[in-house]
């Protein structure tokens, strides 16, 4: 039997010379995402802005957005984001945090059922007030940064320092994108959303870890090497696993955004751009930085191949 | 090398097997359930059997979960209140004079007393306003719930100290669960939980509750607490009340009310003096003590019903007159009953405010489509990286796929062992594991390649496949596990539903892709005997 390879066998493939096109590409995305983000904003949901998300659903046919969106804004409760999702008649009211305090909030659901009740089903109701909303937003924060550090202090442990801060840089550019993703494609940013960057950050690191891991072996092994040619062996012989997996993840993911109905898709389409991500930044970003930082990675394991005799592999 | 002893087999085939059964009753539905644990014969014992199951979720069952608040400014400003009255009373039992009336200040209160000599005397009295602070771990903490100050120009301050807030507070918020709990029982639905959530928040989630406006109402109803006499059965002046006292029996009791719970400032559970029985101490504001005073003296010997929310609670005899606004229930209590009893008592006045700060509610059509689409993702997700593996690595890639089976088996058992809830964010990292769960095989198999291209034996580059690849595997898994860990400590709900997943994925993952491979690889090879890698 024939079996299936991705990718082929020992490969010499020069990805590191793909750096002088992958870093300023990077570096311009980041710096567009900046500023997109400065000037539109994440679309945030009521998790983090506070208000009311209404979802309904037409009890016959078609939902008629136009007139949702007509009695939603007639209601007195300020401008409602009023938009349409799946292909079952599906509406999502987002109404803004009313002035009042916590206790104010409540009035929204109350008006809209009266006005909607007869022709749609109320799928999901969320009132979050401004106080939780606000903690919401703390803890979401504190959560990446925590993670980050988390994530960077284990590296340091287990890896030389210059593999940690590459593998750090990768992190963050696949971090700075993945909300590149959510400002351009306006995803609802929510609890949801902190969780699928927190998996990306997990993603991510897992993906340059094994290429690291290869680096560190490799380094022990070639002490001469120079390190573009010790990166390039690195992802190379781990490339054929890393296709592997990313499409395996793909897959399953895709699996998701095509089936996995209206509440999880949007959490899955960040997810599969996540995957996307993290694989291009493991290979064309988190390695090639070792080539500007990591100079001195070589020269420290030369030092210490002197100074120790190796036993023969 | 490629050698797994009987013994061995037997056990790692045994592990697994116990975490897969561990999942069957998470497979049935509601009905089954309750069918199976019947037919459970009784001289087994509860741990031989699996039992436990996955809980599902508010946003697969659909229902309502609210998020209620104590409001920490009102209550202090009940406390202030009742502390006013309680030093009002104090200074004219003991005849001292004030300038300027008792002054409510922000967190306390403060009255001036222009006598030295009265300020002295009355001073210790004050002090004993002050309680100290039992916590349920550590006892007595030594902390007071009130600091008294005095000035050299006169003025008296009692200030509520910051534990004595926050021990108030954390007293509200049990009090609210308990009559959170028994007002939600009345709605009728089935399995609502209650839980403390932070220190001063509790989140009621209702299952299968639409429209949490009425559960809203009824949570800011306040529980009726009356002390009322019994009387003679058959007059008019009585009305029949069920008893818990004499097991639901009716009982007259007397249509007058004595008093309301509106009077009552606090009930803690404590002991008696002499008799060292578990008691229930509860304490009147200065309106209460008096009325509580002249009818006690009055009505010396006869029964005095607490009646709370129509529902007779107990009927001591009035033993001597309870002027002092404060007074101790005796009825033989357990320790757990006094408890219960004091909790009830302090329950029938709502300590503070309770706003509530967040509402979500899921339709449970939203809920049944997701747990449908869940499934048909999963199904696929499996398909699609059963046919891959299968496609790429032949045999191997057929032990992989047992493996991923059995993970995701072993998911379920796990979350049903520890009856983790199952949320949407949840079958979405069911599928992601999916995904990621075939990693370890695909590095281990991936490294098994490249040794017998260095010119390894087959067993030798099968065993260090194995060896070379788990450093990475253990390296990619932490850093996963980190990011899992942080969000499950920070998230709540359905987010910490994914986490949960997320993290019990990885540790399966390490056992079935590395313990359970090797040993079928090594089956493999000691009934095939292959001169080369077969992928």
């Amino acid at each position: 039997m024939r079996l299936l390879r991705i990718w082929p066998d020992e490969t010499r493939f020069d990805f590191m010379r793909f750096r002088h096109v992958t870093f300023p590409l990077s570096a311009t995305l980041s710096v567009a995402i900046a500023i997109v983000f400065v000037t539109m904003g994440l679309n945030f949901g009521v998790d983090f802005k506070g208000g009311t998300l209404i979802e309904l659903a037409a009890k016959a046919g078609q939902a008629d957005v136009g007139s949702v969106r007509n009695a939603a804004n007639n209601l007195g409760f300020g401008e409602v984001e009023v938009q349409e999702f799946g292909n079952q008649g599906g509406v999502s009211l987002r109404f803004p945090i009313q002035p009042g305090g916590e206790a104010a909030q409540g009035v929204v659901v109350d008006k809209a059922r009266a006005t909607f009740g007869a022709d749609y089903n109320f799928d999901r109701v969320e009132t979050v007030g401004p106080r939780v909303s606000g903690e919401l937003v703390q803890s979401g924060t504190i959560g990446v940064v925590l993670s980050v550090f988390a994530v960077l202090a284990y590296l340091w442990f287990r890896f030389e320092r210059e593999l940690a801060i590459g593998a750090i840089v990768g992190t963050l550019h696949d971090i700075v994108l993945t909300i590149g993703f959510f400002v351009i494609t306006r995803h609802e940013f929510n609890m949801t959303s902190i969780a699928a960057i927190l998996t990306i950050v997990g993603y991510s690191l897992n993906e340059t870890v094994v290429v690291f891991d290869r680096t560190r072996e490799l380094l022990r092994r070639y002490k001469q090497m120079p390190t573009e040619e010790l990166l390039n062996l690195s992802i190379n012989s781990t490339m054929s696993r890393t296709v592997m997996t990313a499409t395996t993840t793909t897959l399953s993911l895709l699996a998701l955004v095509l089936f996995g109905g209206r509440a999880i898709e949007g959490f899955a389409e960040v997810m599969l751009a996540g995957v996307v991500i993290c694989t291009y930044s493991a290979i064309f970003i988190s390695s090639p930085v070792l080539i500007y930082i990591g100079s001195r990675l070589a020269s420290r394991s030369l030092a210490a191949g002197a100074g120790v005799p190796q036993p023969a592999e | 090398m490629l050698r797994f002893s009987k013994t061995k087999v037997i056990f790692t085939l045994g592990a697994v097997l116990v975490g897969l059964l561990l999942a069957v009753p998470s497979l049935m539905s509601r009905d089954e359930r309750q069918a199976y644990l019947k037919a459970i014969p009784s001289w087994i014992p509860t741990w031989m059997v699996p039992t436990r199951a996955i809980v599902l979720g508010l946003d697969l069952q659909g229902g309502s979960q609210i998020l209620l608040e104590v409001d920490r400014a009102d209550l202090v400003r009940t406390q202030a209140l009742s502390l006013r009255d309680d030093v009002r009373r104090v200074l004219r039992e003991n005849g001292v004079a004030i300038e300027g009336g008792i002054q409510i200040s922000g967190r306390g209160v403060q009255v001036r007393i222009p006598d030295a000599a009265a300020r002295a005397r009355v001073l210790p009295k004050l002090r004993e306003l002050s309680q100290p602070i039992t916590s349920a771990i550590l006892g007595q903490t030594g902390a007071q719930t009130l600091g008294v100050a005095e000035s050299p120009d006169g003025l008296v301050q009692l200030t509520f100290t910051d534990q004595g807030i926050e021990d108030r507070i954390r007293r509200a918020v049990d009090q609210s669960i308990e009559v959170i709990r028994r007002r939600v029982d009345q709605l009728g639905t089935t399995e609502p939980s209650i839980q403390r959530q932070g220190a001063d928040r509790v989140l009621v989630q209702v299952p299968g509750l639409q429209d949490p406006a009425r559960l809203e109402e009824i949570l800011g109803k306040t529980a009726k607490l009356e002390f009322r006499l019994l009387g003679d059965a058959g007059s008019t002046d009585t009305e029949l009340l069920p008893s818990r006292d004499a097991g639901g029996q009716r009982v007259p009791v007397e249509r007058q009310i004595i008093l309301d719970g509106a009077d009552l400032t606090d009930a803690t559970p404590g002991f008696d003096n002499r008799t060292n029985e578990p008691i229930v101490n509860f304490r009147f504001n200065l309106r209460g003590a008096q009325r509580f005073g002249d009818a006690t003296t009055r009505n010396v010997g006869r029964p005095l019903a607490i009646v709370l929310d129509n529902e007779v609670i107990s009927a001591p005899r009035i033993i001597q007159p309870i002027t002092g606004g404060q007074g101790q229930i005796s009825g033989r209590f357990t320790v757990q009953q006094a408890n219960d009893l004091s909790v009830l008592l302090r329950s029938g006045a709502l300590p503070a405010k309770l706003t509530i700060i967040e509402r979500r509610t899921v339709g449970p059509g939203l809920g049944r489509d997701s747990i449908e689409a869940g499934k048909l993702a999963t199904y696929v997700a499996t398909l699609f990286v059963v046919i891959l593996m299968f496609a790429t690595y032949g045999v191997f890639g057929f032990i992989a796929n047992v493996a991923l089976v059995v993970h995701v088996g072993l998911i379920f058992g796990l979350m049903s062992v520890l009856e983790a809830t199952l949320t949407l964010p949840g079958i979405a990292g069911i599928v992601l594991t999916i995904g990621t769960a075939v990693d370890s095989n695909v590095l281990i198999y991936e490294r098994i390649r490249e040794e017998a291209r260095a010119g390894r034996s087959v067993v030798t580059a099968i065993q260090a496949g194995f060896d070379r690849a788990f450093a990475t595997i253990i390296d990619s898994n932490s850093t996963m596990a980190i990011a899992a860990l942080i969000l499950f400590f920070m998230g709540s709900g359905p987010v910490r539903g994914f986490a949960v997943v997320f993290l019990l994925g990885i540790l399966t993952t390490v056992i079935t892709a590395v313990t359970m491979t090797r040993m079928m690889i090594a089956l493999w090879y000691g009934y095939a005997r292959p001169k080369a890698i077969p992928f």
